[in-house]
């Protein structure tokens, strides 16, 4: 079996399919990533998994455990972190309590010993701050850990995010455009940590894209998508040498 | 300027980051405590006020400032908490039973809010808990078994441990000044754990939060219920410094002082608070001067510019009639809000903070330092 399977995956907005019938898997350890023209679905396909859209049809497994009906805050307790495209961070808080909120799914106090900061609140804390340390080393945050975020540029929220997600120690991590608005340098970067996500940290990545180079240079496999639909799956040559993907993207 | 240098873990979770805390709180506290055998029984009353105040801001600061949802039915959870304590005396509960069962029950119908106020945001929630409040204060007019109605009820002075305890006595003054510290404590303690961390996760980006494995429905009504809780507990107290309470001091008037206390205070720290408790709690005999005062001193001046003995008593009594209108107050509370909210929304806490860091830069303080900060775009929000 398969370490993550999607099977028929549909989202329906009226008539308009976003997501038609949509079946892919991802093995254990690889970096899978998803593109295709703007509308194409990709966006679709990771709010269904991150259950912020309730799929029409169709059903997705994880660890052969179906999640299609678990709550949204579940998934990220079952080990599947993401981030998004247009950065959601906590915009008034300082970036390491931004990346605390990453650990919410490894506390385990509660309200009342909190409200006492009892020791053992005391002792959980530091945990969630060694391992947050440990990913800030990772990721060369040093300089940021008491800054607002309000205040960073866009490169470096970008960064974090990936950071936040992190802290959850993620089996599968869910990367929504991760070089979209940086530079060639931050791109540059952002594919090293990618590669590190799998080779170091034992990660599978599921990842939407744009930038080609980057697609080229980490991915193991890609899937194609235009309207809903899968137009092509395979490594990165084969897929961009497929002709309905030729199509789609230069039109035909 | 002084520079922190962080060498351990637990520096970051510090309540206090340098000694320099410990002294300047070490100071405040003690002369909070030499206060009541110093200061007139008059400024002793108001610092009681103070408290009360401050522990309702922090209360609507944990649901309005750090978890983002706007609460107009403060007043509500107040009269809950009063009336408790009002009808279980009657029954001679003792004070520790009937403060800790007045906030439990205060908490829980703050839960019970909390529940609709999942499904609205924003303005929506300010007009749900606005009916609530209104909703509490018509049952307080019409329950007269247990509430006597407009009547109102006495509520005879506390007793702990069999010794009465006047409302006007130091002791009371020091149950009301615990009361404040045990919550700002408790408070900050969960404002460092990760409760505290999703609720300001669930203020920031409800979705981020939701993706990371915050419930945030649970969150959002636990924030409620605690909210509603600390409010009850300051309710006891409110009741007992009255000494009578009856349905129309629980007013949107008063809900409104509160947000008032938040927002002039400023919304991201405990701080604010108190700052709004002492501003809100000041201004009134501040206005009450005024309104004595301001009549005279118009027709004084008038008279100097050579109005004749007529126009100025002329003067002085439209003025007087203008100072005691109806909703004068009401409308001056308004321009307050509006005024903060424009030229100073991190309230009196956050000018300090800048007069603190003028100082500390000084001579290179640039006004810039604080100048709204770009905000990106966010286009597919999932809400």
């Amino acid at each position: 079996m398969s370490y993550f399977r999607a099977e028929n995956l549909s989202l329906h907005f009226g008539g308009l399919k976003a997501v038609d019938a949509v079946s892919f898997a991802v093995e254990k350890g690889e970096i899978l990533s998803i593109i295709g023209p703007n509308g194409a679905g990709k966006s679709s396909i990771f709010n269904l998994i991150s259950r912020i859209y309730r799929p029409t049809s169709g059903r997705i497994f994880f660890e052969d455990q179906d999640i299609t009906e678990e709550p949204p805050y579940d998934i990220a307790k079952l080990g599947i972190a993401r981030t998004f495209q247009n950065i959601e961070l906590f915009e008034n808080a300082t970036v390491l309590s931004n990346l605390l909120v990453g650990r919410h799914r490894h506390s385990t106090t509660q309200l009342w010993q909190e409200l006492l900061f009892l020791p053992s609140v005391r002792a959980n804390e530091k945990v969630h701050r060694r391992r947050v340390e440990q990913v800030i080393e990772f990721l060369d945050l040093e300089p940021y850990r008491d800054k607002l975020i309000s205040g960073l540029p866009y490169g470096v929220r970008k960064v974090i995010e990936l950071a936040r997600a992190l802290c959850s120690e993620p089996k599968l991590i869910l990367l929504d455009e991760p070089s979209s608005g940086l530079n060639v340098e931050e791109t540059d970067d952002m594919s090293f940590w990618i590669r590190d996500l799998k080779n170091e940290l034992g990660v599978t990545v599921l990842m939407v894209e744009h930038d080609m180079s980057l697609v080229n240079r980490v991915s193991d496999r890609v899937i194609a998508l235009n309207y809903g639909r899968v137009l092509a799956m395979g490594s990165p040559a084969e897929v961009q040498q497929h002709p309905d993907v030729v199509a789609a993207y230069l039109g035909a | 300027m002084r520079f922190l240098f962080k060498t351990a873990y637990e520096d970051d979770i510090k309540l206090f980051p340098h000694s320099g805390y410990v002294v300047s709180y070490g100071i405040l506290l003690a002369l909070l405590l030499i206060a009541p055998f110093v200061l007139s029984s008059y400024l002793m009353s108001q610092l009681v006020f103070v408290c009360i105040y401050a522990t309702v801001g922090v209360a609507l600061l944990i649901l309005t400032g750090f978890t983002g949802q706007a609460s107009l039915g403060h007043a509500a959870f107040l009269a809950i908490g009063a009336y408790t304590a009002a009808y279980l005396q009657k029954y001679n509960v003792p004070f520790p039973v009937y403060f800790l069962a007045a906030g439990a029950l205060s908490g829980l119908i703050g839960a019970m809010v909390g529940f609709p106020a999942l499904r609205l945001t924003g303005i929506y929630l300010v007009i749900a808990t606005i009916s609530f409040a209104l909703i509490v204060e018509e049952i307080l007019a019409r329950w007269e078994s247990v509430t006597h109605g407009n009547e109102g009820m006495r509520v005879k002075a506390l007793s702990l441990l069999g010794v009465p305890v006047p409302r006007d006595s130091p002791t009371f003054y020091f149950l009301c000044l615990a009361v404040l510290v045990l919550t700002i404590v408790g408070t900050l303690n969960l404002l460092r754990s990760p409760t505290g961390r999703a609720f300001v996760a669930i203020r920031d980006s409800e979705t981020a939060a939701r993706s990371m494995g915050v419930n945030v429905a649970l969150y959002k009504v636990k924030s409620f219920a605690i909210s509603a809780a600390i409010t009850g507990f300051a309710g006891v107290l409110f009741a007992h410094k009255l000494s009578f309470i009856s349905p129309e001091m629980f007013t949107l008037q008063l809900s409104i002082e509160f947000i008032i206390v938040i927002l002039i205070g400023g919304t991201f720290s405990l701080h604010g608070a108190v700052l709004g408790a002492i501003f809100i709690v000041m201004i009134d005999p501040f206005l009450t001067y005024l309104k004595d005062d301001m009549p005279g001193m118009i027709a004084g001046i008038a008279a100097t510019f050579g109005a004749g003995p007529a126009t100025a008593g002329n003067i002085q009594s439209k003025v007087a009639a203008f100072a005691s209108l109806n909703g004068l107050k009401g409308a001056i509370y308004g321009i307050i809000i509006v005024l903060f909210v424009l030229f100073e929304p991190l309230g009196l806490y956050g000018r300090w903070l800048k007069i603190k860091l003028f100082f500390q830069l000084f001579p290179l303080y640039k006004r810039a330092t604080f100048k709204r900060q770009k905000i990106y775009v966010k286009s597919e929000r999932n809400r």
